[in-house]
């Protein structure tokens, strides 16, 4: 459905995206993670055919955006960073300006307004004007305006801020209910909401992807090594050393309290019951033992700060680790 | 209804919910009133002079003594008031981040442009059919020739659409009203003053062509009440030019 090959845009000398290639199939919800000044909403402007990229081609829907940009625009549903609403209208006026502008008229729209109020939720505040909505209802009106003419393609960058939990919850089941007939691109910060919503991850960071692949299957590949905290009531000076000792056991880091110890050990190895054999020994009085494992958020971290992170020996990525430490291996 | 008349309708909307066009449109009343009102007394007060040096009832030629002089008047007036006017039309949509919205409808720029334009000259003719009530009040109390007041209405009419071109033009360069207002302001000024360098350079090509590019001799002569299709041409092709780098402009804005 969405076909990106080898896209890059310079902005004189710099390069905000550089040979991004990647597809979406139908049917498919595919989180594109980033931090900021990653090149996400640069990228989905090229998308939408608001701006041309400098190299490379984009196709949605069969159809290619620097050749027949008004074909793409029609099969696309876009909600930008800001929700892109005119606060001097009402709700309903607002959605009848989007939907002429895409030539629907007639009981036609009146029905997609209907059910794309109904899907967000804005029948209490159709007739308000939008200039006197919270935040959280201009989103939504900036979603059900992507929604109105039912687009085969959905591009959302960030669509779930701003929103309280309970909408955030809303929306994203609104995400998931529409796999399966439309794709959907969405851009987000918050990682839980990549695994909750999307099939797939695209993480790009300093205009490059630098992964690509289900939530799982990230983190999974990337899992060189095990975490495991252990806490312990009466630690020795000497303990550290100690641990060390133990056969597979890879670097030993502080933990964000006193007494906490992060081990990390060789992947498949399960130490545990050396550990514990280790402290009891010692008599430092074993408090907590358990292994940590990697988050998306592990993941991502790890990737957006080592661009080659899939090669390199892994730097503890354990957000709890305090910062200092985090670049000691 | 098509993209166009969509937009045409929106922005009418967003004019009249927003206080500026109430605010731009009661001062260019209120000044086109006072000016009328100054000329016609002035007219007045010449009459009485000529009834008193002839001792009988003197004719006086309200074409000359009021329209020409409001409608030359009104020229700096529609300078000043027109670039407010059209200071919001895009800059507003780029501050507000809209404008991303609308270049993502599938519908092209020359549509939007034309829009915006048509929505603010409805506006404008609007406010000009209403000072149509000066010369329909001063039918009652006087008679005069009404072509010539027709083709002054008709060089407002003319005036007004290109000024509003050049103010959708500036407003196209900057996301801020202001400067769009100002960046009108200057175009406009500039074109006034070069006819004053086209005098200057008098009946030479450079002169000729400098006084041809400024608004001042076309407008004129249709205020005299003269229709030359050379000042129809001049103010056609002056709104469509600035139409075309209106477009231009935003269309360039995806590439930055």
């Amino acid at each position: 459905m969405i076909d990106v090959q080898n896209i890059t845009k310079r902005y004189g000398h710099h390069t905000a995206i550089d040979r991004v290639t990647f597809s979406v199939a139908k049917g498919e919800v595919l989180a594109f993670l980033g931090p900021n000044g990653a090149g996400k909403t640069t990228t989905m402007r090229i998308l939408t055919c608001f701006m041309p990229a400098t190299e490379g081609t984009v196709r949605v829907a069969g159809f290619d955006c620097a050749d027949q940009p008004l074909e793409v625009k029609r099969h696309i549903g876009y909600l930008p960073e800001t929700p892109p609403v005119y606060q001097e209208l009402t709700v309903t006026e607002y959605l009848t300006f989007v939907g002429r502008l895409r030539g629907m008229g007639g009981r036609n729209l009146t029905s997609a307004l209907d059910q794309s109020i109904g899907r967000l939720e804005l029948g209490s505040v159709r007739h308000r004007l939008i200039g006197n909505l919270s935040r959280g209802y201009r989103q939504r009106v900036g979603l059900a305006q992507a929604l109105l003419h039912d687009p085969p393609v959905l591009i959302l960058d960030e669509p779930t801020i701003g929103l309280d939990p309970k909408q955030i919850i809303e929306i994203r089941e609104l995400i998931k209910s529409l796999a399966g007939s439309h794709s959907v691109i969405l851009s987000t910060h918050i990682l839980p909401e990549a695994t909750a919503v999307c099939q797939r991850v695209v993480i790009i960071s300093g205009g490059r992807i630098v992964a690509e692949d289900s939530p799982e299957q990230l983190s999974a590949r990337l899992r060189q090594s095990e975490k495991i905290s252990v806490t312990l009531k009466n630690p020795s000076a000497d303990c550290n050393a100690k641990l060390r000792e133990i056969p597979g056991v890879l670097n030993i880091f502080p933990g964000e309290q006193a007494g906490m110890f992060l081990i990390e050990c060789t992947l498949g190895r399960d130490i545990r019951d050396e550990i514990a054999r280790v402290v009891v020994s010692h008599h430092w009085g074993l408090l907590e033992l358990r292994t940590i494992s990697m988050t998306l958020e592990d993941v991502f971290l790890r990737l957006t700060r080592h661009e080659d992170g899939l090669t390199q020996p892994p730097a503890t990525a354990h957000k709890g680790a305090p910062a200092s430490q985090e670049t000691t291996p | 209804m098509t993209p166009v008349q969509a937009i045409i309708a929106k922005e009418l909307r967003g004019y009249f919910v927003s206080p500026i066009v109430y605010v731009v449109g009661a001062v260019f009343l209120l000044i086109f009133g006072f000016l009328s009102y100054l000329y016609i007394v002035f007219a007045g007060a010449q009459a009485i002079q000529l009834m008193q040096m002839q001792g009988g009832p003197a004719s006086i030629n309200l074409n000359d003594l009021v329209f020409r002089n409001l409608f030359a008047s009104m020229r700096f007036v529609l300078l000043i008031i027109l670039p407010i006017l059209t200071m919001r039309l895009f800059a507003e949509e780029r501050k507000l981040r809209t404008f991303e919205f609308l270049m993502t409808s599938p519908i092209g720029i020359h549509e939007i442009v034309l829009g915006k334009f048509v929505s603010i000259l409805l506006i404008y003719l609007g406010l000009l059919g209403i000072t149509g009530l000066v010369p329909t009040v001063l039918m009652l109390f006087s008679e005069f020739d009404w072509n010539p007041v027709l083709t002054g209405y008709l060089g407002m009419a003319l005036l007004g659409a290109l000024f509003l071109a050049v103010g959708l033009f500036a407003s196209a360069l900057t996301e801020n009203q202001i400067v769009a207002a100002f960046v009108g302001f200057g175009i406009l000024l500039t074109f006034w003053l070069i006819s004053g360098l086209g005098a200057l350079l008098g009946d030479t090509t450079a002169g000729h062509i400098i006084s041809y590019v400024s608004f001042m001799e076309h407008y004129d002569r249709l205020v005299r009440g003269l229709i030359d299709t050379s000042d129809l041409v001049y103010f056609g092709s002056g709104l469509l030019l600035m139409l075309f780098l209106t477009h231009r402009v935003v269309e360039s804005t995806r590439w930055k």
